[in-house]
């Protein structure tokens, strides 16, 4: 076991290095300057080289690659060009909206999802199974920014329950800052739920038909038992997978839904610094997300090789 | 009796809330755009002005709203017989955010750092002309190399403000002025929140609280208008439904006008666009009132020139290059390209450009003039248009005010060369009467047209839209600002 962690571990570490060499080069090929973009229309060229001076901006390349990875080694994560604030503070920030946004999201759409999904197996060709999946059919074709209008139009303008964006920030209080998630969470939640609906009833009704569920329909439990005592816990393997990967795309991904309701996500922090070509915060912040996600591989890799035995050997 | 006492505590609270709500002293308005960082100083970002121009920062003289000069930290101002030295005094008993009294000192610190080597300051050449600054007994004395007539105009931009040697550090995250708002804290992605600053050295201003929100999606500033989130959004960005706004009788929009020339920028150094007869053929070709009607709904002025039409300075030159197409095209002719050409036309994001970029091509397509279209980032846009010169045809809005000197550089992204002009614009500059400053300026302006440098399209609209009962926000734009000074809540 301990021989298989430490390969991993190289994996990870020789993933994490290569990430971050092909994350700089993509993003310093890209054509635009951070200190023409600053000063604008009117700057003379030499208050542009004063900027790029003070910006590190007039170093070669590789000097600046390894002054970034450096930092990052450190847990530096640079200074942000234009916003002149340390890149971290700025992703703390991001994600103090951006996770508690695909929380709520993953959380609401369990919800509705679980036992839709299990009513729906459990009728099998049923109106109410019909209904359902003639729904989630729905639900997956509605592109979310325009149901996320919808819902605008609708709590925001016409009955004023909601305000129609912004985030008051934690500080506001949590009732306050929970209640300027909703409707983004809705609208994130809506085509999340009906797929994980989908996965949920059909990932059931194939366990439905293995043998070891006729054989506890044999030993006389009800269709209603079996499925709630054995067939359920064996349908989650599948419905789990599909929720981690809703829940990183809900991290970076909910861009859209961030600029529909105006919040300060980690989306739309990229997206701006693209335009705005601070690179050093397009890299670091791509950097984290790469982490993440390699972090979490290397958690299910690790969880494998303790549920199976046999992946522990040479490989 | 205890119903008595219910009831009457129902009333007062009542009457609390009623009073609370007629003394309404907060006001939350919208931007589409999030300033990048505070420090006026330090970036050309229209942003940053629009939350603290005369609000946190305040410099010697100021743009009133209708554009004119005015005194600001500098109370009176003398110029010497040759024009060459300025001396102001200074208002009395001013303070720095922090306390920390104001001098001549930070004065002298903050106009020798704006023209400084190493200075990042986004509009230097506004200082180019500044040989000294000193402190003499109190007052500020401004020795000029030749006599200028836009000192007071030039140091009455966002980026001349005086800020304190002890904050520079801070500027672009807590930024410590001399205004009558202090900064009190900033939400990055979301708002920026000032307060009123109860030791101001002026008059004491109406708002207690002002609230900056930026909302980027043109659909979601409508929403957040309709839902009562904002009272105002004074740049609002979606043309489109400010009749349905206008309709509404909570708001009241307000049509101003800018500094933005909005222009087809030629580059005046490649073939054939070097050819004034080609150039004439182009300002012919277009239909100005299309352009205003399709790309901005209507809301814009047409120009004929560089130059923004509400000065009064302003000549009106739309008749040189009314829309033609058959002298266009006869035009074309005479220069040797009756079959017409094909050149680039590279369009920045704002909708003035896209849109209306997508309109000229289909306008120059009449005459025999292709335009291969490319939409490009502002980043980019910067590298190849504005420095890299690779570019046939552009639209841009030049938003900073009087700007018409852009056309004696010739190294300029239009690469217009005109040894008369840059003459003209060095005699204007040397110039101190007003009479014969706007002589001069309407001789420039038409030497512009005449040359065809570029396609005088429009001039911006200012489209604000406020709740009707807040008062005193500026209808124009002579400077990018959201001057909160003189704002209030009408009963």
């Amino acid at each position: 076991m301990l021989h298989y962690i430490f390969k991993r571990t190289l994996i990870l570490l020789a993933t994490l290095f290569v990430a971050s060499l092909v994350v700089f080069v993509t993003i310093e090929v890209v054509p635009g300057d951070p200190a023409s973009y600053m000063l604008g229309l009117n700057a003379q060229e030499d208050t542009v080289a004063a900027l790029r001076a003070e910006l590190g901006l007039d170093k070669s390349r590789p000097a600046r690659y390894w002054t970034w990875l450096s930092g990052l080694v450190t847990g530096d994560f640079g200074t942000s060009y234009t916003y002149r604030t340390p890149v971290a503070d700025m992703v703390g920030d991001r994600l103090w909206v951006s996770l508690p946004l695909a929380i709520y999201a993953l959380v609401l759409a369990t919800l509705i999802a679980f036992p839709a999904g299990v009513y729906a197996a459990s009728r099998r060709g049923g109106i109410t199974d019909t209904v359902v999946m003639a729904l989630t059919q729905l639900g997956v074709a509605i592109p979310n920014f325009w149901f996320a209008m919808l819902l605008v139009l609708l709590f925001a303008i016409k009955l004023g329950w909601f305000s129609a964006g912004g985030f008051p920030g934690w500080d506001a209080g949590v009732w306050q800052a929970m209640k300027s998630l909703t409707l983004p969470a809705i609208a994130l939640a809506l085509p999340q739920a009906s797929i994980l609906t989908r996965v949920m009833r059909s990932s059931l009704l194939d366990v439905l038909n293995e043998d070891f569920i006729r054989t506890a329909r044999a030993k006389g439990l009800s269709r209603r038992q079996a499925l709630w005592k054995h067939a359920l816990r064996n349908a989650m393997v599948p419905v789990l997978t599909i929720m981690g990967l809703q829940f990183s795309f809900l991290l970076a991904g909910a861009i859209i839904i961030e600029n529909v309701f105006f919040l300060p996500g980690l989306g739309r922090l990229i997206f701006q610094s693209i335009a705005s070509r601070d690179l050093i915060v397009v890299e670091s912040v791509v950097m984290i997300l790469v982490l993440a996600v390699v972090l979490v591989t290397f958690a299910i890799d690790l969880a494998y090789a303790w549920v199976d035995p046999r992946l522990r050997g040479s490989r | 009796m205890k119903t008595t006492q219910l009831s009457r505590a129902i009333f007062l609270a009542l009457l609390v809330a009623g009073s609370a709500q007629a003394a309404k002293t907060d006001v939350t308005i919208g931007m589409q755009l999030e300033p990048p960082n505070l420090d006026p100083t330090g970036g050309a970002a229209a942003a940053i002005d629009e939350v603290v121009y005369a609000n946190v920062f305040e410099g010697l003289t100021r743009f009133g709203p209708d554009g004119s000069v005015l005194p600001a930290l500098a109370k009176t101002w003398e110029i010497s017989e040759d024009g060459l030295t300025y001396t102001f005094e200074l208002q009395a008993g001013v303070a720095f955010h922090d306390s920390s009294a104001f001098d001549a000192d930070d004065v002298t610190f903050s106009l020798e750092r704006a023209m400084a080597e190493d200075s990042t300051n986004a509009q230097k050449q506004l200082f180019a002309n500044i040989e000294s600054v000193e402190n003499v007994d109190g007052a500020v004395v401004i020795k000029l190399k030749t006599a200028d007539g836009n000192l007071l105009f030039n140091l009455a931009w966002g980026d001349a403000v005086i800020v304190a040697p002890e904050s520079i550090e801070t500027l672009a995250t807590a930024p410590v002025g001399t205004g009558p708002f202090i900064f009190k804290n900033w939400v990055q992605g979301d708002q920026i929140v000032l307060e009123k600053n109860a030791a101001y050295w002026g008059e004491a201003v109406a708002l207690d609280k002002a609230t900056f929100k930026f909302i980027s999606e043109p659909t979601a500033a409508f929403a957040a208008m309709m839902a009562g989130d904002l009272d105002a959004f004074p740049n609002y960005p979606a043309p489109e439904n400010l009749p349905q706004l206008e309709a509404d009788p909570r708001f009241s929009v307000v049509l101003g006008s800018t500094e933005g020339e909005t222009i087809l920028s030629t580059n005046n150094a490649i073939e054939p666009l070097d050819n004034v007869l080609v150039r004439q053929a182009i300002a012919h070709a277009i239909d100005r009132s299309a352009i205003i009607e399709g790309a901005m709904y209507g809301y814009g002025t047409p120009i004929g020139t560089h130059f923004a039409p509400h000065h009064p300075a302003y000549v009106d030159l739309t008749g040189k290059s009314e829309y033609d197409p058959e002298k266009a095209k006869a035009l074309l002719k005479e220069a040797g390209l009756a079959d017409g050409f094909t050149t680039t036309l590279k369009l920045p994001p704002p909708a003035y450009a896209r849109r209306g970029g997508e309109i000229i091509a289909s306008q120059l397509r009449e005459v025999g003039i292709d335009t291969e279209i490319s939409n490009l980032e502002w980043a980019q846009w910067l590298e190849q248009v504005f420095k890299g010169k690779d570019f046939g045809l552009t639209i841009v809005s030049h938003t900073e005010p009087m700007d018409i000197g852009i056309y004696a550089k010739p190294d300029y992204y239009f690469q217009y060369d005109n040894a008369d002009f840059q003459a003209l614009m060095e005699s204007f500059n040397a110039e101190t009467d007003e009479a014969k400053r706007t002589e001069l300026l309407q001789q420039a302006q038409n030497i512009i047209t005449d040359d065809y440098v570029n396609g005088y399209l429009f001039q911006l609209a200012k489209t604000g839209v406020a709740s009707v009962k807040l008062k005193g926000l500026w209808e124009n734009s002579p400077t990018q600002a959201n001057d909160l000074t003189g704002v209030y809540w009408e009963d």
